[in-house]
């Protein structure tokens, strides 16, 4: 059948059962925001305030409801808006569909009004990027784009149409195939270029996983990024348990495994709790699960637990030895080579082990101080919100903060930007991830210096009328590279003092929302309470001192244990 | 064990095999800027498989290095086959198209004897100097050079180097590390 290329595009989303999308229209794109008008009823579209809190909001969609996430903007300045949530997603391994259109044929290549090399640009910082210039290929190219996005390790994909595809008078073949079967479909393997085949962990490497875990005293097992994305909490925790061994936990493990678990011994890293870092030293054998080892886990990687064996479980095979040198990898998802191992796991105990590094764990009750302190406010949102709650954070010390005293429970709960480390991703993935979580409480933990970059869209959690609640971590000044200037550069504290505006309550109020400011436990149990129960947006601005600091903290490039602060 | 690997730079000659389609040579090129590192030579031509292209790039790396280079690479949806060679495992060839200056007559014939001693040959020649091809390895090529620097070279024009791997294997070889690699790729 003969259709539109514009009507092709809508097709190939509902295809994909994609019903929400995020974006921003503009000249080269008239011809797809045309068709959606057709398609309103079946396709929500979220206008947002800039591409980039589209990008971040389609990418929380994606990490809080584990399909994938899908993003509209325009040529020129609107693709290159979205290159900042594109890193994003893909240093986080986040499965997103960026849609662009370019100018026409005749006039690529002119430097044309908003012309701009989107597929260049997006390159290095998509699993696939993609240049449509003949329309017959657009069923092929979307449901590819699809599969590549959600398939082996998660990521970003970009496609960028031409102007005159999208024209009117395009007409292409096309037979809706739903996504389960397109898979197979010609489209799809003739533009595909692996084998198709599903993955299956190599048994054997499996069985000398097991070996390992036999020999072993003292083992760790670190939750990864990888446990999140291949939604494998519950294998992870009855592997955990089975081996019983301490988990650490990354800051892109949030959610992997259960905050509150008798295991857990919290963040590793630069900020990592004393019990997990210490662990990590004292081991024996060492099993990270979807984990790449960043510079901010393995802060000095020569050095990473030299002592131990390393056991690395991933699906890129990229990532084995990348950082760390390991002893033996197995290449799969982190759910299904949990579930062969756990087949054949034994029941262990190693509580001497256990005994020996539980204890380190830092008592979590929040002191009574009279100023409020990051550790209340966490206190207060961990008793008043909803457990389930999704959070998603901006970055810096209120990030640290946030999860390190908050709890995680389950995949998609967290979402914070671990890999690009994005200064206002927080409000646009709060926004996604409320839009595709409508029956849970969605709190966007920000500082002041984060909330400035992208709070207009406040705008946005105003109109779609997003209950999602702002809490400012407002110290007034950069936070965590205050912390530096304060540790390593003699307190000298250059550009990183914010000693001016916004009035955040107002700006709160500005945009039709409730502001509150609180400096106090009490007032900001109180000021939580009515946000919950204020049913539309909110932001609370939490007056802090400017001198707060995450700890522990180890320096970059330091041994694990070298702690600079306690 | 944890793998030692080689610290040493020596010259590594990277072979990939790789779908002929838009943007596949810069997408391979940028991965190695990206690591910092500079392409000796990059030389890309077709293979007996239609639609099939072959691209051979020469560089100065460590062990560990080529070996992420060669990971990211194989990652890139339109690679098919990455193989890493080293001059112990491979045969290494280029091409080169020197013009060199002969005025005289004395210095033709002097340049015509050296060229046969290497095994090269005169393709153009004219009444101010002479256009010599010749084929084979790089430290021939260099030598040649050397000796033609003498009556002055006008221009050189070097395709690169090409290799393939010494005997029975080649790149279609199935391995584990190749399907290991399927799996972070696209799984469709």
């Amino acid at each position: 059948m003969k259709i539109p290329a514009t009507k092709a595009i809508m097709e190939c989303l509902l295809e994909q059962e994609v019903d929400t999308i995020f974006g921003y229209p503009g000249g080269t794109i008239l011809n797809v925001y045309d068709e959606l008008y057709n398609y309103r009823d079946k396709i929500h579209h979220v206008l947002t305030a800039h591409e980039q809190g589209a990008a971040h909001a389609a990418d929380g969609y994606a990490r809080s409801t584990g399909k994938v996430g899908v993003c509209f903007a325009t040529s020129g300045p609107g693709a290159t808006n979205l290159t900042t949530g594109i890193a994003t997603a893909h240093l986080d391994s986040s499965p997103v569909v960026f849609i662009t259109c370019n100018v026409g044929e005749s006039l690529l290549g002119r430097d044309a009004f908003q012309e701009v090399d989107s597929t260049g640009i997006a390159m290095p910082i998509t699993k696939a990027a993609f240049l449509v210039r003949n329309a017959q290929d657009i069923p092929g190219v979307m449901r590819q784009a699809f599969a590549i996005a959600a398939n082996g390790r998660p990521g970003p994909v970009l496609i960028d149409f031409l102007k005159n595809v999208t024209a009117p008078d395009q007409l292409i073949d096309y037979e809706f195939v739903p996504w389960r079967d397109n898979r197979n479909c010609d489209g799809v393997r003739e533009l595909s270029v692996s084998r198709l085949k599903n993955p299956e962990p190599d048994r054997q490497d499996v069985d000398t996983l097991l070996d390992m875990i036999a020999a072993a005293e003292r083992p760790l097992l670190i939750c990864g990024g990888g446990v999140v994305r291949s939604r494998a909490h519950e294998a992870f925790r009855e592997f955990a348990e089975k081996v019983d061994a301490p988990v650490a936990i990354t800051v892109m493990g949030g959610g992997g495994f259960p905050g509150s678990h008798p295991l857990t011994t919290g963040m590793i890293g630069m900020h990592g709790s004393r019990a997990s870092n210490m662990a990590c030293d004292t081991c024996d054998l060492l099993i990270a699960v979807g984990c790449r080892f960043s510079d901010r886990v393995a802060l000095n990687p020569a050095a990473f637990a030299k002592q131990v064996k390393i056991v690395q479980i991933d699906i890129d095979r990229a990532e084995i030895d990348k950082n760390v040198l390991t002893d033996h990898h197995i290449i799969g998802s982190a759910r299904k080579v949990l579930e062969m191992l756990n087949e054949k796991l034994p029941q262990y105990k190693h509580d001497a082990w256990k005994n020996q590094i539980l204890p380190l764990r830092a008592p979590s009750v929040a002191e009574e101080s009279a100023v409020l302190t990051p550790q209340q406010i966490l206190d207060v949102i961990h008793l008043k919100a909803p457990g389930d709650s999704i959070v998603a954070t901006d970055v810096g010390q209120h990030q640290m903060w946030a999860i390190k005293y908050l709890h995680f429970d389950y995949p998609g709960q967290l979402l914070t930007s671990g890999g690009f480390g994005t200064m206002g991703f927080g409000l646009g993935a709060a926004i996604g991830a409320q839009m595709g979580n409508p029956e849970k409480r969605v709190l966007h933990i920000t500082g002041d210096g984060c909330f400035r970059m992208n709070c207009h869209e406040l705008a946005t959690v105003q109109y779609y009328n997003l209950p999602v609640i702002t809490v400012v971590f407002n110290n007034g000044t950069l936070g965590m590279v205050r912390q530096w200037q304060s540790l390593l550069y003699k307190k000298r504290y250059s550009e990183t003092t914010l000693n001016r505006g916004p009035d955040f309550v107002k700006l709160a109020e500005a945009y039709g929302l409730q502001g509150f400011r609180v400096s106090t436990r009490t007032e900001m149990e109180t000021a939580l309470e009515q946000a919950l129960g204020c049913g539309r947006g909110a932001v609370i601005d939490c007056v802090l001192d400017i001198d707060e600091m995450v700890r522990p903290m180890v320096s970059a490039g330091a041994g694990i244990t070298d702690f600079l602060l306690s | 064990m944890k793998q030692t690997m080689n610290s040493e730079r020596k010259l590594y000659t990277l072979c990939l095999l790789v779908e002929d389609v838009y943007g596949v040579l810069s997408q391979v090129s940028r991965l190695f800027s990206r690591k910092g590192y500079n392409i000796e030579s990059i030389v890309s031509g077709a293979t007996d498989k239609p639609g099939i292209v072959r691209i051979s790039i020469e560089l100065f790396s460590d062990g560990l290095m080529i070996e992420q280079i060669a990971a990211q690479c194989r990652k890139l949806l339109p690679v098919k086959a990455v193989k890493i060679l080293d001059e112990n495992s491979c045969i290494r060839r280029e091409i080169a198209l020197i013009k060199v200056r002969a005025e005289e007559r004395s210095a033709r014939d002097e340049i015509i004897q050296i060229v046969n001693i290497f095994r090269a040959k005169v393709i153009d020649v004219d009444r101010s100097c002479l256009t010599i091809w010749v084929f084979g390895s790089q430290e021939k090529h260099r030598a040649l050079i050397d000796m033609l620097q003498d009556f002055g070279i006008l221009e050189i024009a070097k395709t690169g180097t090409i290799a393939i791997e010494r005997g029975r294997s080649t790149i279609y070889d199935d391995s584990k590390l190749k399907e290991e690699y399927e799996y972070g790729k696209n799984v469709l």
